[in-house]
């Protein structure tokens, strides 16, 4: 079958979504009570608001993540044609990946592979 | 003259084994297809096959779901030395199917101040993600619903969307609990997505294909994880810990930590929307083994030993959809046994076995398996 019938297997997982949750919230008993809509935290109620200032501390390790996900995406042609260029290419992939190796080994030094 | 290209297209090579030409399903898919078109027109042709093909996704998606959810218990059970689910059907096989008519049965409760339209969307991504990447598998010989001439890449992108509807329910539910474990989340998954990654392209370079089908095709001498030598034995071992990783399993599960978070970040979730992601974490491991058996074990092929004739011909006989199934089963029975034997890291200590460990370790590896395929050593 050709691509496009990717588009059926996105329809019928949202279809099958909608329709169990359609279903659920007719069969599903409703109740009102007010205690029952707080967030849980402990059985206490909620100090403060949730959506505040947060220290990420995997931001560094996103920015070498998206450095590491695009050299993954260019190395996967490389890998597929690997066996027909020969030792150029792995002339090549040696170089590239010491550059890398050298960008992680920087981003060690500098501290950068630590949660804080 | 016509007759003559019909049965040369028709006939079977004569170099074909009898079980490839046997149990090939694009004969039959082939045949389904013809007899509809004779029956009726090309648009309702189309909407038939739609119809069956969904329906059938629809119900594999959900028995194996259902199936691991029991099997998880099964094992856990086996491993503590206890009994597991045994009072609904027998062996308590109906167990999680009585679990999934309750759950339908139960509230679902609106969060005050939550964003309810992140909140109801959550679900749907991960169910999804979920099963769009269900869509490139091949299961036996000829019975995969879309071969992608990128299957590889294709199922581990669309595999990893899945952490969007992670992000968006721990963000929307207004709870710290969830807020907190979707970020871990985020930084587990974003780390671990590079080790999936590399060490699948260990594999490609001695496929020297992504499209699922040529992979598989190609391990018609031996499974790759004993002809790619020890780089590829290195590059499954990375893949297994990644990928359960990547799942939010395991010993890796700190995104849902029961003793810190109360359940991470689907706290909030009540009813139908809760059993979702849970349905959705079972199929993403299902997904993960999957790929694991079809590009590391040989997917369907039979298991072959050099020049044992007997033994291989008693092998052939085992239906390729057998052999799929149960090494996919074998690697999710490995990454059961990793959740149940091994207490939970720390989110450093992950963090530092990726980026310390695994992604150097995989980045040499990469290197050695290019060197192999160049020399030729490999089997």
């Amino acid at each position: 079958m050709s691509n496009e019938w990717l588009i059926l297997f996105f329809l019928v997982g949202a279809i099958f979504v909608g329709l169990v949750l359609i279903f659920s919230g007719i069969v599903a008993p409703k109740s009102i009570n007010p205690q029952k809509f707080e967030p849980y935290e402990c059985g206490i109620p909620t100090e403060g608001v949730t959506w505040l200032q947060f220290n990420v501390g995997y931001y560094l390790f996103a920015i070498l993540f998206l450095v590491f996900d695009v050299e993954t995406v260019l190395v996967f042609p490389w890998a597929v044609v690997m066996k027909e260029v020969g030792m150029v290419a792995f002339i090549e992939i040696v170089i590239f990946f010491f550059i890398l190796g050298l960008g992680l080994l920087y981003a060690w030094k500098k501290h950068a592979l630590i949660w804080e | 003259m016509l007759f003559d290209i019909v049965s040369a297209n028709s006939a079977p090579l004569p170099s074909e084994p009898w079980w490839r030409v046997f149990y090939d399903f694009s004969s039959l898919t082939q045949s389904i297809n013809t007899s509809l078109n004779d029956a009726m027109s090309p648009f309702w042709t189309t909407v038939t096959e739609m119809l069956i093909i969904g329906v059938l996704f629809l119900l594999f998606y959900a028995v194996v779901g259902l199936f691991l959810v029991y099997a998880e218990r099964k094992v856990c059970a086996f491993m503590q030395n206890r009994l597991g689910p045994n009072r609904v059907g027998p062996f308590g096989i109906f167990q999680t199917i009585a679990d999934l008519v309750k759950l339908l049965f139960v509230e679902l409760i609106p969060i005050k101040n939550a964003d309810s339209f992140l909140f109801n969307l959550a679900p749907f991504i991960v169910i999804i993600a979920g099963f769009m990447a269900l869509a490139a598998i091949p299961f036996a010989m000829g019975l995969h619903a879309i071969d992608l001439n990128i299957g590889v890449l294709y199922v581990i992108a669309v595999s990893a969307m899945g952490v969007i509807g992670v992000l968006l329910a721990g963000w929307s539910s207004n709870n710290k609990y969830s807020l907190i474990g979707a970020m871990r989340s985020g930084a587990q998954i974003v780390s671990y997505e590079l080790s999936v990654g590399l060490s699948i392209i260990t594999i490609v370079i001695l496929a020297g294909s992504m499209q699922l089908s040529e992979i598989v095709e190609a391990q018609r001498a031996g499974w790759f994880i004993f002809r790619g030598h020890i780089p590829a034995f290195i590059a499954f071992i990375i893949f297994l810990i990644s990928s359960t990783a990547e799942t939010n399993r395991g010993p890796f599960d700190l995104a849902e930590a029961e003793s810190e978070l109360t359940a991470g970040y689907h706290t909030e979730y009540s009813g139908i929307k809760f059993a979702f992601f849970f349905l959705a974490e079972y199929m993403n491991m299902f997904i993960v083994a999957s790929i694991a058996a079809t590009v590391f074990l040989g997917g369907w092929m039979p298991f072959h030993v050099g020049n044992w004739v007997g033994f291989n011909i008693i092998m052939d006989f085992i239906p390729p959809f057998f052999w799929y199934i149960g090494k996919t089963f074998f690697v999710i029975f490995l990454m059961m046994w990793f959740k149940w034997t091994f207490p939970r890291l720390r989110i450093d200590q992950l963090l530092t076995l990726e980026w310390k460990f695994l992604l150097p370790i995989n980045l040499v590896n990469v290197l050695i398996m290019a060197f192999i395929v160049l020399m030729g050593w490999h089997f």
